[in-house]
């Protein structure tokens, strides 16, 4: 099952955690108390322009130095601390989340169009490929992840997300069946300045995993949800496509749809189906995806998982529940379900 | 005479209770089984290749045809066929030739592998309730596209698309031309594709005159031999393929035995009648890739840059480094042709022992293009030795776009596999160019009985895709996380890249 929420304010006005918490715990049936996360887009604003690495270590003395030396090899690392935790009864502190801000050198990469991307994301691929004991689990600019094994109100009283203050929030209540009780394993899932949260299960993954490794990426997280964050990746930072087209290339329309389209837009499908075929996901999903000025909702080409959307003032909500989003915003209006491999966008218009 | 004779193959009996003299066993067996000898039926078993064409046109279920009544002493490695080989060598100091498909009893590895379904975390798809769509293109796509946003919002498609072959499913029909088939062979498999939505290839037997209405969803050839190729030729074809080699036959041409080279077959493959049409081992202009890339691009050039052109090789140890370097030579797609592919004739020595089997080339083939970067860009058909859906959905699961079938076409028409094509008298009207065998095949009757074929077998794979959640074809590409293992080694589920059932 699986319950997922997001909310932007287009204002850039800043939300603190408590009220994601409570809405996502209110999703309590959808998950199992194995695993729930959180991801938050503005928090560092006094490191908005670094990125911010954040680990587990399985042991500290044992991996944390070759990681503290990569990073070194390939930029400058001006702060690390561990992330801040409070002792909690229920969660088993099997990780230590540690945090980087990591500045990297660009002149290191002078092929890529961009560097400073190209280094963060060639670091996290490296580590989570190579390194036992060690897992990059966000690697954007003022953004952080914060997730473990857990129900929703543990993790975020484990990680006090109640003090951090974002504008794009994302929450994720896990019932899971491949890798329980692995932190990892929890959403969201990020990578540089994309989160991903999902609801389902993707029946084209060995597709879309062995299509997007052909363009250098792993997958290393044992679980379908790290390919769509690396699929838009892809589609939107290196193809260039805006997120309603990414959208139409990960959930296109049946051809019985495109052949009926007047000639231009039959034209434009037909292109996006033929060159991105690989790309398509099946089978039973709704995500939320987000980077730093938008967040994207959609779902499956027939919608078999749920997705509502509702406004208020500057703020979009997109989540599994209605009841989810009342409870963060009683007096929310529009509330909306979008058709089938129809994209929910929110955009900063700051 | 020291060899003397040999046991028979089959046996053929007339149960005497039960026939009625009707003699039409006499006139169907084109293979001289049977005569009439004072209003009795007798029979020559010694002739028989168990084609059961008798059996099929008996009223009275009167005939029986029993398998090897008399065998050799039964040994594990001086086998009955070893044997007969070497009493046949011994008499004629030749190359023995036969047909359909490699006949030694390798293991099957489709016959390894089980398909997956969901249950409860996903839901299977029902395809009589919802949208399955198996549309497959087959041609050049394009590594990424170009699109602009305009200040109206409408997005501008900035990339040209290549032209591509549209399939309504994903099974076309290979090449068997006409001189190893008849011409109603082949207008039978033609009306079907046309009426499918599919397509068919000529062979390397140029396109016969009554076959262009069919042209629209015709795969021409161009082979070592060049038979049958003219501009007018190569125009009519929505496709051109190049064949390198066949599966049946790796590194050697093709051979249609001069028995078959009737008037038409001679007028439409432009060699004289009543010759052996034996085709060159390799192209005599292609002595290294980048000589097949001047040839895919003078076809392309000739026909405008209007057709795909696809290159078919046949199955081999390096086929995966192979078509990396033909989907760099302006190649549409690319044809594997395994080792198990039928052939109206080869020597049994190729057909046999050389090559390897479509389902590991398949899967190395789309893994060393994923490598690469260009999986996406070229298609990848696979042929030689697909009997059923499961096969289908198998093979595009290991990463093929698109499948030709060959034999399983032919015993939808009536074909029972009895192996003797390159002797050209076919009693199914099949594989032959007697007229009076030839006019048994109504080619109304037979494309229908294609056309049923694909449909099954399209239905099936609809559902077996429903069944793993999948709505479109292109889900299932390359799709091996959906494929599980049963019993194969460990070095070939790493070739293939597939888990063990229970892992």
């Amino acid at each position: 099952m699986c319950g997922i929420i997001g909310v932007i304010d287009r204002k850039r006005e800043l939300m603190d955690g408590s009220s994601i918490k409570r809405a996502l715990s209110k999703m309590d049936e959808r998950g199992s108390g194995e695993g729930a996360g959180y991801v938050a887009y503005g928090v560092f604003p006094e490191f908005k322009n670094y990125y911010a690495i954040h680990v587990f270590f399985d042991n500290i003395h044992e991996s944390k130095a070759a990681v503290d030396h990569l990073l070194s090899e390939w930029g400058i690392v001006v702060h690390d601390e561990e992330i801040p935790t409070s002792d909690h009864a229920k969660i088993r502190k099997i990780h230590t989340p540690w945090r980087y801000f990591f500045k990297p050198d660009a002149t290191l990469m002078p092929r890529s169009t961009a560097p400073e991307e190209d280094i963060v994301a060639h670091i996290v691929m490296k580590v989570n490929t190579t390194m036992a004991g060690v897992l990059v689990f966000s690697s954007g600019k003022n953004i952080g992840v914060f997730k473990a094994s857990g129900w929703p109100e543990d993790v975020a009283e484990f990680y006090k997300i109640h003090e951090y203050k974002g504008y794009i929030w994302l929450g994720h209540n896990r019932y899971p069946t491949n890798t329980p009780g692995w932190w990892g394993g929890a959403h969201p899932f990020n990578l540089l300045n994309w989160s991903v949260v999902h609801n389902g299960e993707i029946t084209s993954y060995g597709t879309n995993r062995r299509y997007i490794e052909s363009y250098g990426y792993h997958c290393t997280m044992f679980t379908d949800t790290e390919v769509v964050a690396y699929l838009v990746d892809l589609l939107v930072r290196k193809h260039g496509l805006s997120a309603e087209m990414a959208v139409k290339a990960l959930a296109p329309p049946f051809w019985d749809e495109i052949d009926r389209m007047p000639e231009k837009a039959r034209l434009l499908h037909t292109a996006i189906r033929l060159a991105y075929g690989p790309a398509l996901m099946n089978g039973p999903f709704a995500i939320v995806v987000a980077n730093e000025d938008s967040i994207v909702g959609f779902t499956d080409r027939i919608k078999l998982r749920p997705l509502v959307s509702g406004e208020y003032g500057n703020r979009l909500y997109i989540s599994s529940e209605e009841a989810a989003i009342r409870t963060m915003e009683p007096d929310v209006e529009n509330i909306m379900m979008p058709r089938a491999g129809s994209p929910i966008i929110g955009r900063l218009v700051v | 005479m020291s060899i003397g004779t040999v046991p028979m193959k089959f046996k053929v009996s007339v149960d005497s209770e039960q026939c009625m003299a009707c003699a039409r066993c006499v006139e169907n067996c084109s293979y001289g089984v049977f005569r009439m000898e004072d209003g009795v039926v007798r029979v020559s078993s010694r002739h028989c290749v168990a084609c059961h064409r008798c059996l099929a046109m008996c009223p009275r279920d009167a005939i029986s045809i029993e398998s090897r009544p008399i065998d050799y002493r039964d040994h594990p490695l001086w086998t009955t066929g070893v044997k007969e080989a070497i009493f046949n060598q011994a008499r004629t100091g030749k190359i023995i030739v036969g047909a359909m498909g490699n006949a030694l009893p390798y293991p099957v590895i489709f016959d390894r592998l089980v398909l997956d379904a969901c249950q409860v975390t996903n839901p299977s798809i029902d395809p009589l309730r919802e949208p399955m769509e198996l549309r497959t293109y087959i041609g050049k796509k394009p590594s990424h596209l170009d699109l602009r946003t305009k200040e109206n919002g409408d997005v501008e498609l900035m990339s040209t698309l290549v032209p591509n072959l549209k399939l309504e499913t994903p099974i076309m029909i290979g090449h068997m031309s006409y001189g190893a088939i008849s011409l109603n062979a082949q207008t039978s498999l033609a009306k079907a594709v046309s009426q499918i939505g599919t397509f068919m290839g000529t062979g390397e037997g140029g396109l016969h005159e009554s076959l262009y209405p069919y042209q629209d969803n015709m795969i021409v050839q161009v082979a070592s031999g060049r038979f049958g190729v003219n501009i007018d030729y190569l125009e009519r074809g929505a496709a051109i393929e190049i064949k390198i080699g066949q599966g049946a036959k790796p590194g050697i041409g093709g051979h249609l035995p001069g028995e078959k080279v009737n008037k038409e077959v001679s007028v439409t493959r432009m060699i004289p009648e009543g010759s052996d049409a034996i085709s060159p081992a390799p192209h005599h202009d292609i002595y290294s890739i980048e000589d097949l890339k001047q040839l895919v691009r003078s076809l392309k050039e000739a026909t405008e840059w209007k057709k795909p052109v696809f290159v078919k090789i046949a199955a081999v140890h390096n086929s995966a480094a192979i078509a990396a370097g033909i989907a760099r030579s302006s190649a549409d797609a690319i044809v594997i042709d395994g080792f198990r592919g039928g052939t109206g004739a080869a020597p049994r020595v190729f057909r046999d022992h050389v090559g390897i089997p479509v389902e590991a080339a398949i899967a190395s083939v789309d893994a060393k293009l994923r490598q690469q970067g260009i999986r996406n860009e070229v298609s990848v058909i696979a042929s030689g030795g697909i009997r059923e859906s499961a096969d289908v959905a198998k093979i595009i699961a290991l990463g093929a776009d698109a499948v030709y079938i060959g034999t399983a076409a032919l015993i939808a028409l009536g074909c029972r596999v009895c192996g003797t094509c390159n002797r050209g008298v076919c009693a199914w009207g099949i594989a032959t160019q007697r007229p009076d065998l030839v006019k048994r095949l109504d080619p109304e009757i037979g494309s229908n009985q294609v056309v049923n074929l694909i449909h099954g077998w399209t239905d099936e794979l609809a559902e077996l895709m429903g069944a793993a959640g999948i709505n479109s074809i292109e889900s299932l590409r390359g799709n091996r996380d959906r494929l599980r293992s049963y019993m194969l080694d460990e070095a070939l589920m790493t070739v293939l890249d597939v888990k063990s059932v229970g892992a």
